[in-house]
């Protein structure tokens, strides 16, 4: 791989084994680098060697099967879930080196849960102000200023004082989107953001990651929306056993692909009705 | 913008004047002459009780001997100003021992809910504590507290009013921690990971998202124990100090006359009935904001 380059999908890559050091040239670029995750929940292996390099300004869309290691890799990445072998770079930093704080590297990554997970007793306001107020020290005002900056821009500002129960699920995604914005997050980690709205609700938290692709931020999509996968997705890639099978443009993944069990996955896929 | 709007058509306008249904107005008839019986018979059951309960007691052959012996209105005056002094005591007593249990409780079902080995040793002594003080009976602490600790003769022994409260404070505390660590369970995890994955710490986790949200839950049992804490607070006239009950033996050894028990009685109810009213009233606000989340 050269250095100036953004790392483009059909590159072929040369993977160093999960405990080689990386060649420092090999971070240009890249905002996300994993080598050789592997993970597994009680003997269930679940991620086994898993590659993944994300470089920046780039969407990638993670698909694959109920249970194939979408969200276990999401929330290793976001160090959530401490990884059994392997290695992760963020920015070039090794975040899974063994002195490495945790926290202070969750504040540099966002992340976004097919629940919502706001806090209930909280306002929109106190939800989004909180970790600027608490992790980030940004002044009261400051912090309450961005975000009804940030909620005016998703069409919210009028929720600010509102409880998270008294809104829609779309509204609530959008709100738990803008709080993990408004810390300017290197890379974004998206969880099934829809799964758990209404069809008529989609539409709404869709056209926002829309928006910011537009603007640039780097993600990490795991979906099940082929649909919104093609729409979004600079690169798609496709998880099965534990590793990611097939990756490549969404045209190609999606359309034509070359792995027999990518076919498998996406003619089911299609019977089931979601490929729209 | 605009698009959003129209997604939130929520509360719909009737377009034009509304008449209730047949129907509508038969229900609510219906549901208005139920209601109505219901009152007129749980009134007249009352009523019937109360009277026949009065008619018994007034007319029973012993009754102007107790009259005289429980409800003496002299004796409950000359009383009532010792037994109001040891109520005083009962209620700082109370107060102190409240907060330093919650303190207990709240500080040992944190430490009960810390992961990790490096966090056992601590974990293992919240553990053995809260099983230990929630099966010792109250009053053998009480004694050893008590009598016991004064017997080491150590230089600097509290007085027995601080030592009673000492042993109130660790036997409710260990049962305010299982409520508290209930409360703490009882938070889903994600509520924990979304807070992690925007940076805070564990500290800031619990203190800032697990711990309001559990404290809230758990706050109609918590105050209900508080209730517990102030009856249970009198104990500590056993060991010496004289509390409202103890004042009121005085007395009645005194006049050989009940009534400052009674006297006694009227009034921890009267300091209870607002803490009563409390717990009653959070957990009225807890049920309903439990069957608003539920209808979501
Ligand atoms: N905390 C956990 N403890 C035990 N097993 C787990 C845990 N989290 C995930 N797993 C297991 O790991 C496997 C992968 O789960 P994961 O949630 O990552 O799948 P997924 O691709 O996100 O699936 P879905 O599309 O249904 O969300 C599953 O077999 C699951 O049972
Ligand atoms: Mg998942």
């Amino acid at each position: 791989m050269t250095t100036s380059e953004p790392i483009s999908p059909t590159t072929p890559r040369s993977d160093p084994g999960p405990g080689d050091r990386p060649d420092a040239d090999d971070f240009s670029g890249l905002v996300l680098r994993c080598r050789g995750i592997r993970k597994s929940f009680r003997g269930n292996l679940v991620l086994r060697d898993l590659d993944l390099d994300v470089a920046e300004h780039d969407v990638v869309v993670l698909i694959g099967a109920s249970g194939s290691g979408k969200s276990t890799l999401l929330r290793c990445v976001n160090l959530l879930e401490p990884i059994d072998d392997g290695t992760i770079h963020l920015d070039g930093e090794h975040i899974t080196a063994p002195q490495v704080n945790p926290d202070r590297v969750r504040q540099r990554i966002g992340m976004v849960f097919q629940a919502f997970n706001l806090f209930p007793h909280m306002t929109v306001l106190e939800n989004i102000t909180l970790a600027p107020e608490r992790v980030h020290k940004v002044p009261r005002a400051t912090a309450r200023e961005k975000a009804m900056a940030l909620l005016k821009r998703v069409g919210l500002a009028d929720k600010a004082h509102e409880y998270p129960d008294r809104l829609s699920g779309g509204q609530q995604q959008r709100v738990a989107i803008v709080r993990t914005l408004i810390n300017s997050p290197r890379l974004l980690l998206l969880d099934e953001v829809t799964s758990a709205l209404d069809p008529e609700l989609v539409g709404e938290v869709l056209t926002m990651i829309r928006d910011l692709k537009n603007e640039g931020m780097t993600m990490v999509i795991a979906t099940h929306e082929m649909g919104f996968a093609r729409q979004v997705a600079d690169r798609v890639c496709f998880l099965e056993g534990g590793r990611i099978l097939e990756q490549g443009p969404p045209e190609q993944v999606l359309g034509d692909p070359v792995e027999a069990r990518t076919r498998r996955f996406l003619q089911r896929i299609i019977e089931a009705g979601r490929l729209s | 913008m605009t698009a959003h709007k129209t997604l939130e058509v929520g509360g719909l306008e009737p377009p034009t004047e509304y008449h209730p249904s047949v129907w509508q107005r038969e229900r609510e008839a219906y549901r208005r002459r139920q209601t109505f019986r219901s009152f007129v018979i749980a009134t007249i059951s009352t009523a019937v009780v109360g009277v026949t309960l009065v008619l018994v007691i007034t007319g029973s052959p012993g009754w102007e001997r107790v009259k005289q012996t429980f409800f003496n209105a002299e004796v409950a005056l000359d009383a009532l100003p010792a037994v109001a002094e040891g109520l005083w005591l009962n209620l700082r007593l109370l107060v102190g021992c409240a907060i330093g249990a919650l303190t207990v409780g709240l500080l040992t079902a944190l430490a009960r809910t810390l992961r990790g080995p490096v966090f056992f040793p601590l974990r293992a002594l919240a553990t053995l504590y809260t099983y230990g003080f929630r099966g010792a009976p109250l009053i053998i602490v009480l004694y050893l507290l008590v009598f016991g600790v004064p017997g080491l003769r150590l230089s600097g022994t509290p007085s027995v009013l601080v030592l009673g409260g000492i042993a109130l404070v660790i036997t409710y505390g260990a049962y305010l921690a299982e409520v508290f660590r209930a409360g703490i369970e009882s938070i889903h995890p994600s509520q924990v990971a979304a807070a992690r994955s925007l940076g805070l710490t564990y500290r800031q986790t619990m203190r800032h998202v697990v711990l309001p949200q559990a404290i809230r839950r758990v706050s109609p049992p918590l105050l209900n124990d508080m209730v517990a804490l102030q009856k249970d607070v009198g104990l500590i006239s056993l060991a010496g100090p004289i509390d409202a009950i103890r004042a009121a033996q005085i007395e009645t050894a005194q006049s050989y006359n009940f009534t400052p028990y009674v006297v006694a009685g009227v009034l921890f109810i009267l300091l209870a009935i607002p803490l009563i009213a409390v717990t009653d009233w959070v957990t009225l606000r807890a049920a309903r904001r439990q069957s608003a989340e539920g209808a979501r």
